[in-house]
C-alpha cells in the first residue's frame, strides 16, 4: 500500500497531471476495461480518486466504530474461551481499519484528515453499528449476519480496479470468515440450549435482520453512486444483487437453527430459485445514516473520548522518538 | 545526517511518520511488501507491524522502512524506463531454434 510519501512530484508536474483531457480519460477507461489494476501513483481522474477515498475511508471508519457493539460484551462473555475469541475478533476489526486507512492514504488523504472527518461527523460509517448489542446472542447475530453481509460485499471488492484497496480486501476477507463462523457457532450453541437461550437467539435475529439487509445500501432504484462505480470496476455487483445473494444463503442457515427470519412476506420462488423478501423500511435507514439511530451519539462520543484520551500517548511516543534521535545526532 | 532528517521529519509533521512493511512468510522466501503503518519510531513500527500484519503467523521476519526513504520509478515514465528490455528477445531461450536430433539443450 504505497503511500503519498513516495516519489512526490513537483507542483508543476501535478498541475500538468490534473488535466483531464478526453485522451487521458479514454486511456484510463481502457486500462480498467482490460482488467488492469490502477496503482497509487498512476494517473487517475479526480472523481475516481474522490470516490475511492470516500468509500475506503467509510469502510475503515466502520471497522473502527464496529469494535464498540462487540466490546460491549467483552467483560461479560460467558466463558474465558469465548472472551479470548471475542478479543481476537475485535483486534481483527482494528487491524482491518488500519489496512483500509493505509489503502486510502495512498490516494493522498492523510490519516489525521480521515480521523478528523470521522470525529466531526463529516464522514459516515456503516449504519449497522448504530444499533445496540443488548444480549450475548447479539454477538452471535453480529458475527453471523453483520459479518456475513460484510463478506458478501467484500468478496467482489477483492477484484476492485484499485490495487491497494483490492489487496487490503483480500487480507480482510481471509480473516472475516473466522468472524462469521464464530458468530454462527454462538447461535448454534444457543439454539441447542434451553428454551430461554433459543428465545434469546430468535430475539437477536429479529433485531439484526433488517439492519443487516440495509448494509447493502439503498435499493438500485435510488443508489446514486452505482453506475459510475460499476464502470470503474470499483463495484462489481449492484446493491440489490448482493442483498439477494445474502438472503439466499442466510435463510437456510436460519432454518437450520430452527429460527424464523422476521419477514412475513418472505417466500421462496421456485422458478427463480430466490427468496423474495418484504419491503425494507428505507426511512429507518435514512434516519440512522443521518444521525438518528439508537446509538449514533453514544458511538461518536466514545470514539471522540478514546481519541482525546490517547493524545498523551501519541505525544509521548513522539517526544521519546525526538529525544532519542537528538541523542543519536549528538 | 540520518538522525537530522529524522528530527526534521518529526518536527514538521505532527502525524507519526509512515513506514512500509515487508514480511518474509517463511524462511527460504523473500520479504514481500504487505502494507504500511504509522509509528513514532523504528521499534514501535516493528511492534505495530507485528500486531497489524502477523496476527496469524503470517511471518518469520519483518522489515520496516520509512516510506519517505523509498526511491521509486515514476509510473508516468514506465514505458520509456523499461523500453531498453523490450527488443532483446534473444535473451530468452525460446529465441533459438535447435536442430532436430540435438538433445539435452
Amino acid at each position: 500500500m504505497y503511500t503519498q510519501g513516495l516519489d512526490q512530484k513537483g507542483q508543476s508536474d501535478s498541475q500538468r497531471d490534473a488535466l483531464e483531457t478526453p485522451e487521458r480519460l479514454e486511456a484510463f477507461q481502457k486500462r480498467i476495461d482490460a482488467e488492469e489494476k490502477i496503482e497509487a501513483k498512476d494517473w487517475m481522474p479526480e472523481a475516481y480518486r474522490r470516490t475511492l477515498i470516500r468509500q475506503i475511508s467509510q469502510h475503515a471508519h466502520s471497522e473502527i466504530i464496529g469494535m464498540q457493539p462487540e466490546g460491549n460484551w467483552l467483560t461479560r462473555a460467558p466463558s474465558l474461551q469465548r472472551k479470548s475469541i471475542l478479543l481476537a475478533k475485535i483486534q481483527d476489526e482494528a487491524g482491518h481499519g488500519l489496512y483500509l486507512y493505509s489503502a486510502a492514504e495512498t490516494l493522498g488523504v492523510s490519516r489525521d484528515q480521515m480521523v478528523a472527518d470521522l470525529l466531526s461527523g463529516k464522514a459516515k460509517y456503516s449504519s449497522i453499528f448504530n444499533y445496540p448489542s443488548l444480549t450475548w446472542a447479539d454477538i452471535g447475530a453480529i458475527g453471523w449476519l453483520v459479518d456475513g453481509a460484510a463478506i458478501m460485499n467484500q468478496i467482489p471488492l477483492c477484484r476492485c480496479s484499485y490495487g491497494p484497496y483490492s489487496r487490503a480486501m483480500i487480507r480482510i476477507c481471509k480473516e472475516e470468515s473466522f468472524h462469521q463462523r464464530q458468530g454462527y457457532d454462538i447461535m448454534v450453541k444457543l439454539c441447542n440450549g434451553t428454551h430461554a437461550q433459543k428465545a434469546m437467539a430468535q430475539d437477536a435475529l429479529n433485531r439484526w435482520w433488517w439492519p443487516s439487509l440495509m448494509m447493502f445500501g439503498p435499493s438500485d432504484r435510488d443508489s446514486k453512486h452505482s453506475a459510475q462505480s460499476m464502470a470503474w470496476k470499483i463495484k462489481r455487483f449492484s446493491n440489490d444483487e448482493l442483498r439477494q445473494k445474502f438472503i439466499d444463503v442466510t435463510v437456510p442457515q436460519a432454518e437450520f437453527l430452527g429460527l424464523t427470519v422476521p419477514d412475513y412476506d418472505m417466500e421462496f420462488d421456485a422458478a427463480s430459485g430466490h427468496y423474495i423478501h418484504g419491503e425494507i423500511d428505507w426511512q429507518e435507514f435514512v434516519d440512522v445514516i443521518s444521525g438518528n439511530g439508537p446509538c449514533n451519539e453514544q458511538r461518536m462520543a466514545k470514539r471522540s473520548k478514546a481519541h482525546a484520551d490517547g493524545a498523551w500517548v501519541r505525544d509521548a511516543a513522539r517526544a521519546y522518538a525526538e529525544k532519542h534521535a537528538a541523542r543519536a545526532a549528538a | 545526517m540520518r538522525a537530522n532528517c529524522h528530527i526534521e521529519e518529526i518536527m514538521t509533521n505532527k502525524e507519526w511518520p509512515l513506514y512500509e512493511v515487508f514480511i518474509r512468510s517463511k524462511s527460504g522466501l523473500s520479504h514481500r511488501h504487505c502494507g504500511s503503518i504509522h509509528a513514532a519510531d523504528d521499534q514501535l513500527a516493528l511492534d505495530a507491524a507485528r500486531d497489524t500484519y502477523t496476527r496469524r503467523n503470517e511471518g518469520v521476519s519483518i522489515w520496516v522502512v520509512r516510506s519517505s526513504r523509498i526511491v521509486a520509478s515514476d509510473p508516468a515514465e514506465t514505458a520509456a524506463f523499461f523500453e531498453p528490455a523490450e527488443d532483446k528477445i534473444y535473451r530468452h531461450p525460446t529465441f533459438y531454434d535447435i536442430p532436430d536430433g540435438v538433445e539435452n539443450l
